[in-house]
Protein backbone atom coordinates (compact mmCIF):
# COMPACT_ATOMS: atom_id res chain seq x y z
CA UNK A 1 0.00 0.00 0.00
CA UNK A 2 2.73 2.22 0.42
CA UNK A 3 6.64 1.86 -0.05
CA UNK A 4 8.93 4.29 0.68
CA UNK A 5 12.64 4.05 -1.28
CA UNK A 6 15.94 5.38 -0.60
CA UNK A 7 13.97 8.24 1.20
CA UNK A 8 16.63 10.81 2.23
CA UNK A 9 15.46 14.52 4.46
CA UNK A 10 18.00 17.10 5.20
CA UNK A 11 17.41 20.48 7.71
CA UNK A 12 20.07 22.48 5.65
CA UNK A 13 23.07 20.85 6.21
CA UNK A 14 22.29 18.36 8.68
CA UNK A 15 21.05 14.88 6.93
CA UNK A 16 17.56 13.60 9.24
CA UNK A 17 17.23 10.33 6.97
CA UNK A 18 19.68 8.30 5.36
CA UNK A 19 18.27 6.14 2.69
CA UNK A 20 15.27 4.88 4.74
CA UNK A 21 13.08 2.38 2.35
CA UNK A 22 9.65 0.86 4.18
CA UNK A 23 6.46 -0.91 2.89
CA UNK A 24 3.49 -1.02 4.69
CA UNK A 25 1.20 -3.60 3.23
CA UNK A 26 -2.76 -3.55 3.25
CA UNK A 27 -4.75 -4.07 6.52
CA UNK A 28 -1.99 -4.53 9.25
CA UNK A 29 -0.39 -2.40 11.69
CA UNK A 30 3.34 -1.39 11.11
CA UNK A 31 5.16 0.27 13.72
CA UNK A 32 8.46 2.50 13.55
CA UNK A 33 10.71 2.43 16.48
CA UNK A 34 13.46 3.99 17.60
CA UNK A 35 15.15 6.56 20.05
CA UNK A 36 14.49 10.50 19.96
CA UNK A 37 15.96 11.80 17.09
CA UNK A 38 16.05 8.34 15.23
CA UNK A 39 13.91 10.30 12.42
CA UNK A 40 10.59 8.74 13.29
CA UNK A 41 8.44 12.09 12.99
CA UNK A 42 10.44 13.02 9.82
CA UNK A 43 9.71 10.03 8.06
CA UNK A 44 6.08 10.35 8.59
CA UNK A 45 6.40 14.11 7.86
CA UNK A 46 7.98 12.93 4.19
CA UNK A 47 5.57 10.93 3.88
CA UNK A 48 2.54 13.06 4.50
CA UNK A 49 4.11 16.10 2.72
CA UNK A 50 4.87 18.37 5.22
CA UNK A 51 8.68 18.07 5.07
CA UNK A 52 10.36 18.42 1.56
CA UNK A 53 12.02 14.91 0.27
CA UNK A 54 15.88 15.41 -1.06
CA UNK A 55 15.95 12.04 -2.68
CA UNK A 56 14.15 9.09 -2.95
CA UNK A 57 10.21 8.37 -3.48
CA UNK A 58 7.07 7.38 -1.64
CA UNK A 59 4.47 6.06 -3.49
CA UNK A 60 0.52 5.58 -2.14
CA UNK A 61 -1.54 2.98 -4.07
CA UNK A 62 0.91 2.52 -6.51
CA UNK A 63 1.18 6.56 -7.28
CA UNK A 64 4.40 8.26 -6.82
CA UNK A 65 3.26 11.27 -4.40
CA UNK A 66 6.85 12.46 -3.74
CA UNK A 67 6.56 15.78 -2.82
CA UNK A 68 3.12 16.18 -3.35
CA UNK A 69 1.77 19.20 -1.07
CA UNK A 70 -0.13 17.90 1.95
CA UNK A 71 -3.60 18.68 1.24
CA UNK A 72 -3.40 16.52 -1.93
CA UNK A 73 -1.97 14.16 0.28
CA UNK A 74 -4.65 13.65 2.18
CA UNK A 75 -7.13 13.46 -0.51
CA UNK A 76 -5.43 10.22 -1.72
CA UNK A 77 -6.80 8.65 1.52
CA UNK A 78 -3.53 8.79 3.84
CA UNK A 79 -3.90 10.73 7.03
CA UNK A 80 -0.92 12.09 9.65
CA UNK A 81 -2.00 12.33 13.11
CA UNK A 82 1.20 14.68 13.87
CA UNK A 83 3.57 14.69 17.15
CA UNK A 84 1.56 16.42 20.09
CA UNK A 85 -2.08 15.89 18.70
CA UNK A 86 -2.26 19.58 17.03
CA UNK A 87 -5.84 19.31 18.02
CA UNK A 88 -7.99 22.98 16.82
CA UNK A 89 -7.64 24.53 20.79
CA UNK A 90 -10.04 26.58 20.13
CA UNK A 91 -12.39 25.25 18.35
CA UNK A 92 -15.43 22.93 19.76
CA UNK A 93 -14.78 19.43 19.42
CA UNK A 94 -17.72 18.88 17.12
CA UNK A 95 -16.30 21.43 14.65
CA UNK A 96 -12.84 19.41 15.01
CA UNK A 97 -14.55 16.33 13.64
CA UNK A 98 -16.22 18.52 11.02
CA UNK A 99 -12.39 19.81 9.96
CA UNK A 100 -11.41 16.41 9.82
CA UNK A 101 -14.35 15.29 7.23
CA UNK A 102 -12.91 18.49 5.15
CA UNK A 103 -12.83 17.09 1.72
CA UNK A 104 -15.62 14.75 2.50
CA UNK A 105 -18.61 15.59 0.26
CA UNK A 106 -20.89 13.05 1.50
CA UNK A 107 -23.26 15.12 3.85
CA UNK A 108 -25.50 12.19 5.25
CA UNK A 109 -22.52 9.94 5.94
CA UNK A 110 -20.81 12.34 7.52
CA UNK A 111 -23.43 12.76 10.06
CA UNK A 112 -23.42 9.17 10.51
CA UNK A 113 -19.44 9.33 11.37
CA UNK A 114 -20.08 11.99 14.01
CA UNK A 115 -22.35 9.32 16.04
CA UNK A 116 -19.42 6.30 14.68
CA UNK A 117 -16.82 8.26 16.54
CA UNK A 118 -18.99 8.91 19.81
CA UNK A 119 -19.57 5.43 19.62
CA UNK A 120 -15.74 4.62 19.42
CA UNK A 121 -14.67 6.78 22.16
CA UNK A 122 -17.75 7.94 24.22
CA UNK A 123 -15.62 10.45 26.10
CA UNK A 124 -15.84 12.39 23.01
CA UNK A 125 -19.67 12.57 23.08
CA UNK A 126 -19.58 13.84 26.44
CA UNK A 127 -18.11 16.76 25.95
CA UNK A 128 -19.24 17.56 21.89
CA UNK A 129 -20.29 21.34 22.34
CA UNK A 130 -17.33 21.80 24.58
CA UNK A 131 -14.17 23.83 23.10
CA UNK A 132 -11.01 20.94 22.36
CA UNK A 133 -8.40 23.05 24.48
CA UNK A 134 -10.48 21.77 27.61
CA UNK A 135 -9.78 18.54 27.01
CA UNK A 136 -7.44 16.08 28.98
CA UNK A 137 -4.15 15.38 27.19
CA UNK A 138 -6.29 11.66 26.85
CA UNK A 139 -8.85 12.98 25.27
CA UNK A 140 -7.40 15.14 22.77
CA UNK A 141 -5.68 12.10 21.72
CA UNK A 142 -8.49 10.54 21.07
CA UNK A 143 -9.85 14.09 19.28
CA UNK A 144 -6.82 13.71 17.43
CA UNK A 145 -7.51 10.23 16.41
CA UNK A 146 -11.12 10.64 15.48
CA UNK A 147 -10.49 13.27 13.72
CA UNK A 148 -7.96 11.75 11.16
CA UNK A 149 -11.02 9.11 10.87
CA UNK A 150 -12.86 11.48 9.51
CA UNK A 151 -11.62 11.66 6.74
CA UNK A 152 -12.18 8.32 5.74
CA UNK A 153 -8.38 7.29 5.47
CA UNK A 154 -7.09 4.18 3.74
CA UNK A 155 -3.93 4.54 5.66
CA UNK A 156 -3.55 6.28 8.91
CA UNK A 157 -0.29 6.92 10.51
CA UNK A 158 -0.18 7.87 13.60
CA UNK A 159 2.83 9.81 15.59
CA UNK A 160 3.53 8.98 19.12
CA UNK A 161 -0.19 8.37 20.33
CA UNK A 162 0.99 7.79 24.19
CA UNK A 163 3.12 11.28 24.39
CA UNK A 164 2.01 13.04 27.73
CA UNK A 165 -0.75 10.60 28.40
CA UNK A 166 -1.93 8.85 31.43
CA UNK A 167 -0.75 5.11 30.99
CA UNK A 168 -4.11 3.98 31.84
CA UNK A 169 -5.33 5.79 28.75
CA UNK A 170 -2.46 4.74 26.61
CA UNK A 171 -3.58 1.00 26.69
CA UNK A 172 -7.02 2.20 25.91
CA UNK A 173 -6.24 4.12 22.79
CA UNK A 174 -3.77 1.00 21.75
CA UNK A 175 -6.65 -0.93 21.88
CA UNK A 176 -9.25 1.49 19.81
CA UNK A 177 -6.21 1.59 17.17
CA UNK A 178 -6.07 -2.22 17.30
CA UNK A 179 -10.14 -1.75 17.46
CA UNK A 180 -10.30 -0.09 13.93
CA UNK A 181 -7.52 -2.09 12.50
CA UNK A 182 -9.42 -4.67 13.06
CA UNK A 183 -12.76 -3.74 12.47
CA UNK A 184 -12.68 -1.22 9.64
CA UNK A 185 -9.35 -3.36 7.95
CA UNK A 186 -7.83 0.40 8.39
CA UNK A 187 -3.88 0.33 7.73
CA UNK A 188 -2.04 1.95 10.18
CA UNK A 189 1.30 3.21 10.81
CA UNK A 190 2.43 3.85 14.25
CA UNK A 191 5.47 5.59 15.44
CA UNK A 192 6.17 5.08 19.19
CA UNK A 193 8.49 5.52 21.98
CA UNK A 194 7.38 2.74 24.03
CA UNK A 195 8.17 0.18 21.88
CA UNK A 196 6.80 -2.84 23.92
CA UNK A 197 3.20 -1.71 23.32
CA UNK A 198 3.82 -0.77 19.62
CA UNK A 199 5.18 -4.03 19.09
CA UNK A 200 2.57 -6.28 20.89
CA UNK A 201 -0.12 -4.39 18.56
CA UNK A 202 1.99 -4.70 15.51
CA UNK A 203 2.33 -7.20 12.89
CA UNK A 204 5.16 -5.52 11.41
CA UNK A 205 8.05 -3.25 12.39
CA UNK A 206 11.05 -1.14 12.02
CA UNK A 207 13.59 -0.43 14.13
CA UNK A 208 15.21 3.19 12.74
CA UNK A 209 18.52 4.59 14.62
CA UNK A 210 20.24 7.94 13.17
CA UNK A 211 18.32 8.12 9.70
CA UNK A 212 18.68 4.32 9.08
CA UNK A 213 16.53 1.26 9.29
CA UNK A 214 18.51 -1.00 11.27
CA UNK A 215 16.34 -3.67 11.50
CA UNK A 216 13.20 -4.68 9.59
CA UNK A 217 10.90 -7.78 10.77
CA UNK A 218 7.69 -9.55 11.71
CA UNK A 219 6.92 -7.48 15.02
CA UNK A 220 7.24 -10.78 17.23
CA UNK A 221 11.05 -11.58 15.85
CA UNK A 222 11.89 -8.17 16.47
CA UNK A 223 10.23 -8.19 19.87
CA UNK A 224 12.59 -11.86 20.53
CA UNK A 225 15.83 -10.44 19.39
CA UNK A 226 18.01 -9.70 21.68
CA UNK A 227 19.64 -6.36 20.58
CA UNK A 228 16.45 -4.69 20.22
CA UNK A 229 15.38 -6.31 23.75
CA UNK A 230 18.32 -4.66 24.74
CA UNK A 231 18.37 -1.40 23.41
CA UNK A 232 14.45 -0.39 23.39
CA UNK A 233 12.65 -3.03 25.28
CA UNK A 234 14.49 -2.23 28.51
CA UNK A 235 14.92 -6.20 29.22
CA UNK B 1 -25.50 66.43 26.24
CA UNK B 2 -26.27 67.17 22.54
CA UNK B 3 -22.90 68.48 21.90
CA UNK B 4 -21.69 64.75 23.51
CA UNK B 5 -24.29 62.97 21.30
CA UNK B 6 -22.84 64.66 18.48
CA UNK B 7 -19.09 63.83 19.22
CA UNK B 8 -20.39 60.41 19.69
CA UNK B 9 -21.99 59.91 16.49
CA UNK B 10 -19.55 61.46 14.84
CA UNK B 11 -17.00 59.38 16.47
CA UNK B 12 -18.94 56.27 15.46
CA UNK B 13 -19.25 56.49 11.99
CA UNK B 14 -15.21 57.22 11.62
CA UNK B 15 -14.58 54.78 13.95
CA UNK B 16 -16.68 52.37 11.65
CA UNK B 17 -14.29 53.23 8.97
CA UNK B 18 -11.43 52.09 11.17
CA UNK B 19 -13.10 49.02 12.32
CA UNK B 20 -13.71 48.15 8.57
CA UNK B 21 -9.88 48.29 7.66
CA UNK B 22 -8.67 46.82 11.37
CA UNK B 23 -10.86 43.75 10.12
CA UNK B 24 -8.01 43.26 7.11
CA UNK B 25 -5.13 43.68 9.35
CA UNK B 26 -6.35 41.32 12.08
CA UNK B 27 -7.41 38.52 9.75
CA UNK B 28 -4.35 38.61 7.84
CA UNK B 29 -2.17 38.53 10.90
CA UNK B 30 -4.33 35.29 12.06
CA UNK B 31 -3.60 33.36 9.16
CA UNK B 32 -0.31 34.41 8.51
CA UNK B 33 1.26 35.95 11.70
CA UNK B 34 2.49 38.97 10.04
CA UNK B 35 1.25 42.59 9.81
CA UNK B 36 0.36 44.00 5.97
CA UNK B 37 1.74 47.58 6.00
CA UNK B 38 0.26 48.18 2.57
CA UNK B 39 -3.14 47.93 4.18
CA UNK B 40 -4.19 51.35 3.86
CA UNK B 41 -3.53 52.03 0.30
CA UNK B 42 -5.35 48.61 -0.58
CA UNK B 43 -8.15 52.07 1.50
CA UNK B 44 -6.62 54.28 -0.84
CA UNK B 45 -7.38 52.10 -4.12
CA UNK B 46 -10.28 51.05 -3.07
CA UNK B 47 -11.28 54.95 -2.68
CA UNK B 48 -9.85 56.24 -6.12
CA UNK B 49 -11.85 53.40 -7.92
CA UNK B 50 -15.25 54.62 -6.65
CA UNK B 51 -14.36 57.83 -7.76
CA UNK B 52 -13.53 56.60 -11.36
CA UNK B 53 -16.35 53.82 -11.63
CA UNK B 54 -18.70 56.62 -10.52
CA UNK B 55 -17.79 58.53 -13.34
CA UNK B 56 -17.92 55.98 -15.65
CA UNK B 57 -21.43 55.61 -14.99
CA UNK B 58 -22.26 59.00 -14.77
CA UNK B 59 -20.48 59.73 -18.66
CA UNK B 60 -21.97 56.24 -19.84
CA UNK B 61 -25.71 58.00 -19.94
CA UNK B 62 -27.22 54.89 -18.00
CA UNK B 63 -30.16 55.96 -16.13
CA UNK B 64 -30.19 54.66 -12.68
CA UNK B 65 -31.84 55.67 -9.35
CA UNK B 66 -29.19 57.41 -6.63
CA UNK B 67 -28.94 54.35 -4.23
CA UNK B 68 -28.43 51.48 -7.42
CA UNK B 69 -25.21 53.99 -8.22
CA UNK B 70 -23.95 53.61 -5.09
CA UNK B 71 -24.35 50.02 -4.48
CA UNK B 72 -22.60 49.84 -7.87
CA UNK B 73 -19.53 52.32 -7.04
CA UNK B 74 -19.24 50.33 -3.42
CA UNK B 75 -19.31 46.54 -5.15
CA UNK B 76 -16.96 47.69 -7.72
CA UNK B 77 -14.45 49.29 -5.33
CA UNK B 78 -14.46 46.21 -3.39
CA UNK B 79 -13.98 43.91 -6.06
CA UNK B 80 -11.29 45.91 -7.28
CA UNK B 81 -9.63 45.82 -3.51
CA UNK B 82 -9.98 42.18 -3.13
CA UNK B 83 -8.36 41.55 -6.58
CA UNK B 84 -5.36 44.39 -5.68
CA UNK B 85 -5.15 42.17 -2.17
CA UNK B 86 -4.81 38.97 -3.42
CA UNK B 87 -2.79 40.02 -6.23
CA UNK B 88 -0.03 41.63 -3.64
CA UNK B 89 -0.15 38.74 -1.55
CA UNK B 90 0.74 36.02 -4.68
CA UNK B 91 3.49 38.64 -6.32
CA UNK B 92 5.39 39.89 -3.06
CA UNK B 93 4.13 37.63 0.08
CA UNK B 94 3.52 34.18 -1.36
CA UNK B 95 7.58 34.04 -2.11
CA UNK B 96 8.91 35.13 1.04
CA UNK B 97 6.38 32.45 2.50
CA UNK B 98 9.68 30.47 4.21
CA UNK B 99 11.30 33.35 4.85
CA UNK B 100 11.94 34.98 8.55
CA UNK B 101 8.42 37.22 9.34
CA UNK B 102 10.58 40.46 9.45
CA UNK B 103 11.37 40.18 5.34
CA UNK B 104 7.72 39.95 4.82
CA UNK B 105 6.87 43.23 6.97
CA UNK B 106 9.67 44.84 5.02
CA UNK B 107 8.44 43.97 2.02
CA UNK B 108 4.81 45.03 2.90
CA UNK B 109 6.53 48.31 3.88
CA UNK B 110 7.90 48.67 0.45
CA UNK B 111 4.36 47.70 -1.13
CA UNK B 112 2.90 49.88 0.59
CA UNK B 113 5.38 53.08 -0.34
CA UNK B 114 5.10 51.41 -4.50
CA UNK B 115 1.28 51.89 -4.33
CA UNK B 116 1.64 55.18 -2.63
CA UNK B 117 3.94 56.80 -5.45
CA UNK B 118 2.48 54.63 -8.21
CA UNK B 119 -0.60 56.15 -7.24
CA UNK B 120 1.19 59.59 -6.97
CA UNK B 121 2.41 59.43 -10.50
CA UNK B 122 -1.07 58.11 -12.48
CA UNK B 123 -4.00 59.85 -9.94
CA UNK B 124 -1.28 63.31 -9.38
CA UNK B 125 -0.23 64.30 -6.09
CA UNK B 126 -3.38 67.04 -5.46
CA UNK B 127 -6.13 65.98 -3.59
CA UNK B 128 -9.92 65.61 -5.44
CA UNK B 129 -12.53 65.95 -4.98
CA UNK B 130 -14.82 62.55 -4.47
CA UNK B 131 -17.99 62.45 -5.91
CA UNK B 132 -21.11 62.60 -3.27
CA UNK B 133 -22.50 59.15 -3.58
CA UNK B 134 -25.28 59.36 -0.92
CA UNK B 135 -27.13 62.65 -0.81
CA UNK B 136 -25.57 64.32 1.93
CA UNK B 137 -28.92 65.94 4.02
CA UNK B 138 -30.00 66.15 7.76
CA UNK B 139 -31.97 63.95 8.74
CA UNK B 140 -33.75 66.56 10.99
CA UNK B 141 -32.55 65.69 14.39
CA UNK B 142 -33.44 66.39 18.15
CA UNK B 143 -32.22 69.90 19.28
CA UNK B 144 -28.86 70.74 18.28
CA UNK B 145 -28.46 67.43 17.21
CA UNK B 146 -27.88 66.87 13.84
CA UNK B 147 -27.36 63.76 11.93
CA UNK B 148 -26.34 63.38 8.51
CA UNK B 149 -27.11 60.89 5.84
CA UNK B 150 -24.06 60.49 5.22
CA UNK B 151 -22.95 59.19 8.39
CA UNK B 152 -25.66 57.05 9.66
CA UNK B 153 -25.14 55.17 5.81
CA UNK B 154 -21.99 54.58 6.61
CA UNK B 155 -22.49 53.56 9.80
CA UNK B 156 -25.82 51.06 8.74
CA UNK B 157 -23.53 49.56 6.21
CA UNK B 158 -20.56 49.02 7.70
CA UNK B 159 -22.47 46.95 10.41
CA UNK B 160 -24.14 45.56 7.65
CA UNK B 161 -20.45 44.41 6.10
CA UNK B 162 -19.30 42.85 9.34
CA UNK B 163 -22.51 40.92 10.17
CA UNK B 164 -21.75 39.31 6.77
CA UNK B 165 -18.50 38.85 7.20
CA UNK B 166 -18.95 37.25 10.35
CA UNK B 167 -21.52 35.12 8.56
CA UNK B 168 -18.56 33.97 6.33
CA UNK B 169 -16.00 32.84 8.99
CA UNK B 170 -18.41 31.19 11.02
CA UNK B 171 -21.21 29.64 8.95
CA UNK B 172 -18.71 28.43 5.89
CA UNK B 173 -16.45 25.84 4.88
CA UNK B 174 -14.13 28.75 4.33
CA UNK B 175 -14.75 30.96 7.23
CA UNK B 176 -13.64 27.10 9.15
CA UNK B 177 -11.04 26.53 7.35
CA UNK B 178 -9.41 30.15 8.04
CA UNK B 179 -10.35 29.54 11.44
CA UNK B 180 -8.48 25.99 11.59
CA UNK B 181 -5.49 27.74 9.87
CA UNK B 182 -5.16 30.46 12.21
CA UNK B 183 -4.81 28.22 15.27
CA UNK B 184 -2.20 25.76 13.60
CA UNK B 185 -1.44 25.86 9.55
CA UNK B 186 0.15 22.26 9.91
CA UNK B 187 -3.35 20.38 11.19
CA UNK B 188 -5.12 22.28 8.74
CA UNK B 189 -3.09 21.30 5.70
CA UNK B 190 -3.13 17.56 7.60
CA UNK B 191 -7.10 17.62 7.09
CA UNK B 192 -6.55 18.60 3.23
CA UNK B 193 -6.88 22.19 3.79
CA UNK B 194 -5.24 24.16 0.56
CA UNK B 195 -3.58 26.25 2.76
CA UNK B 196 -2.44 29.34 0.13
CA UNK B 197 -6.26 29.06 -1.33
CA UNK B 198 -7.08 30.07 2.15
CA UNK B 199 -4.66 32.50 2.70
CA UNK B 200 -5.68 34.15 -1.05
CA UNK B 201 -8.88 34.34 0.45
CA UNK B 202 -8.41 36.25 3.39
CA UNK B 203 -6.83 38.50 1.59
CA UNK B 204 -9.05 39.11 -0.82
CA UNK B 205 -11.70 39.05 2.05
CA UNK B 206 -9.79 41.75 4.19
CA UNK B 207 -8.93 44.08 1.07
CA UNK B 208 -12.94 44.25 -0.20
CA UNK B 209 -13.24 45.27 3.44
CA UNK B 210 -10.93 48.35 3.37
CA UNK B 211 -11.52 49.39 -0.21
CA UNK B 212 -15.17 49.85 1.24
CA UNK B 213 -13.55 51.49 4.32
CA UNK B 214 -12.05 53.86 1.80
CA UNK B 215 -15.24 55.07 -0.30
CA UNK B 216 -16.92 55.29 3.08
CA UNK B 217 -13.71 57.54 4.38
CA UNK B 218 -14.38 59.37 0.98
CA UNK B 219 -17.70 60.40 1.62
CA UNK B 220 -17.19 61.51 4.89
CA UNK B 221 -14.33 63.83 4.03
CA UNK B 222 -15.16 64.31 0.45
CA UNK B 223 -11.73 64.58 -0.71
CA UNK B 224 -9.09 61.79 -1.51
CA UNK B 225 -5.48 61.37 -2.27
CA UNK B 226 -2.83 59.06 -2.94
CA UNK B 227 -1.84 59.64 0.72
CA UNK B 228 -4.94 59.34 2.29
CA UNK B 229 -4.41 55.59 3.15
CA UNK B 230 -1.44 56.34 5.68
CA UNK B 231 -2.78 57.72 8.68
CA UNK B 232 -6.06 55.83 8.58
CA UNK B 233 -4.11 52.83 8.13
CA UNK B 234 -1.84 53.19 10.63
CA UNK B 235 -4.57 53.95 13.11
CA UNK B 236 -6.72 50.56 12.03
CA UNK B 237 -3.33 48.77 12.67
CA UNK B 238 -3.98 50.38 16.45
CA UNK B 239 -7.44 49.35 16.57
CA UNK B 240 -6.66 46.15 15.84
CA UNK B 241 -3.64 45.91 18.50
CA UNK B 242 -6.49 47.85 21.13
CA UNK B 243 -9.14 44.94 20.21
CA UNK B 244 -6.75 41.94 20.15
CA UNK B 245 -4.82 41.20 17.16
CA UNK B 246 -5.77 37.99 15.89
CA UNK B 247 -9.54 38.64 17.62
CA UNK B 248 -11.98 39.61 14.60
CA UNK B 249 -14.67 41.47 17.43
CA UNK B 250 -11.49 43.00 19.09
CA UNK B 251 -11.13 44.74 15.47
CA UNK B 252 -14.58 46.09 15.36
CA UNK B 253 -14.67 47.21 18.84
CA UNK B 254 -10.75 49.16 18.79
CA UNK B 255 -12.05 50.29 15.25
CA UNK B 256 -15.09 52.02 16.94
CA UNK B 257 -13.54 53.04 20.27
CA UNK B 258 -10.76 54.73 18.73
CA UNK B 259 -12.77 56.39 16.23
CA UNK B 260 -15.06 58.08 18.95
CA UNK B 261 -11.99 58.88 21.53
CA UNK B 262 -10.49 60.65 18.67
CA UNK B 263 -13.74 62.54 17.99
CA UNK B 264 -14.12 63.66 21.42
CA UNK B 265 -10.41 64.84 21.96
CA UNK B 266 -10.81 67.15 18.96
CA UNK B 267 -14.39 67.74 20.43
CA UNK B 268 -13.46 68.75 23.61
CA UNK B 269 -9.75 70.28 23.52
CA UNK B 270 -10.46 73.84 24.99
CA UNK B 271 -12.30 71.56 27.44
CA UNK B 272 -9.07 69.10 27.95
CA UNK B 273 -6.84 71.63 27.38
CA UNK B 274 -5.46 69.69 24.16
CA UNK B 275 -4.82 71.19 21.34
CA UNK B 276 -6.90 69.21 18.66
CA UNK B 277 -4.00 68.78 16.48
CA UNK B 278 -2.77 66.44 18.70
CA UNK B 279 -5.86 63.72 17.49
CA UNK B 280 -3.14 61.68 15.88
CA UNK B 281 -1.05 61.84 19.01
CA UNK B 282 -4.27 60.25 20.41
CA UNK B 283 -3.93 57.13 18.60
CA UNK B 284 -0.51 56.55 19.24
CA UNK B 285 -0.87 57.02 22.88
CA UNK B 286 -3.45 54.19 22.94
CA UNK B 287 -0.89 51.66 21.24
CA UNK B 288 1.72 52.69 23.48
CA UNK B 289 0.11 52.29 26.68
CA UNK B 290 -1.75 49.01 25.41
CA UNK B 291 1.66 47.73 24.24
CA UNK B 292 2.91 48.80 27.89
CA UNK B 293 0.06 47.39 30.11
CA UNK B 294 -2.36 45.02 28.05
CA UNK B 295 -0.16 43.55 24.90
CA UNK B 296 -2.77 40.96 24.05
CA UNK B 297 -5.34 43.76 23.91
CA UNK B 298 -9.17 44.02 25.00
CA UNK B 299 -10.33 40.88 23.92
CA UNK B 300 -7.31 39.06 23.01
CA UNK B 301 -5.99 36.17 24.97
CA UNK B 302 -3.10 35.38 26.54
CA UNK B 303 -2.51 31.67 25.37
CA UNK B 304 -0.23 28.96 25.86
CA UNK B 305 0.90 26.46 23.38
CA UNK B 306 0.07 22.99 24.84
CA UNK B 307 2.50 20.17 23.79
Amino acid sequence: MLEVDCLEVAYGSIRALHRVSLRVDAGGICTLVGANGAGKTTTLRAISGLQRVSSGSVRFCGENITNLPPHEIVARGLLHVPEGRMIFTNLTVLENLRMGAYLRKDKSFIEKDFDFMFELFPRLREREKQVAGTLSGGEQQMLAIARALMGRPKLLMLDEPSLGIAPLLVRAIFEKIVEVNRELGLTVLLVEQNAHLALEVSSYGYVLETGNVLFQDRADVLRANPRVQEAYLGA
Amino acid sequence: MNEFLQQLINGISLGSVYALIALGYTMVYGVLRFINFAHGDVFMIGAFSAMFGHSLIKRSGLVMPDWLVALVVLTLSMVVGALLGTLIEKLAYKPLRERPRLTVLITAIGVSLLLEYVGQLVFGAAPRGFPSLIESKSLGGFGSLQLSSVQITVVLVSGGLLMGLRAIVMRTRMGLSMRALSLNPTAAALMGVNTNVVISFTFGLGSALAAAGGVFYASLYQAIDPFMGVLPGMKAFIAAVLGGIGVLPGAALGGVLLGVLETLVVGYSKVLGIPSGFRDAVAFLILILILLFKPTGLLGKAHREKV
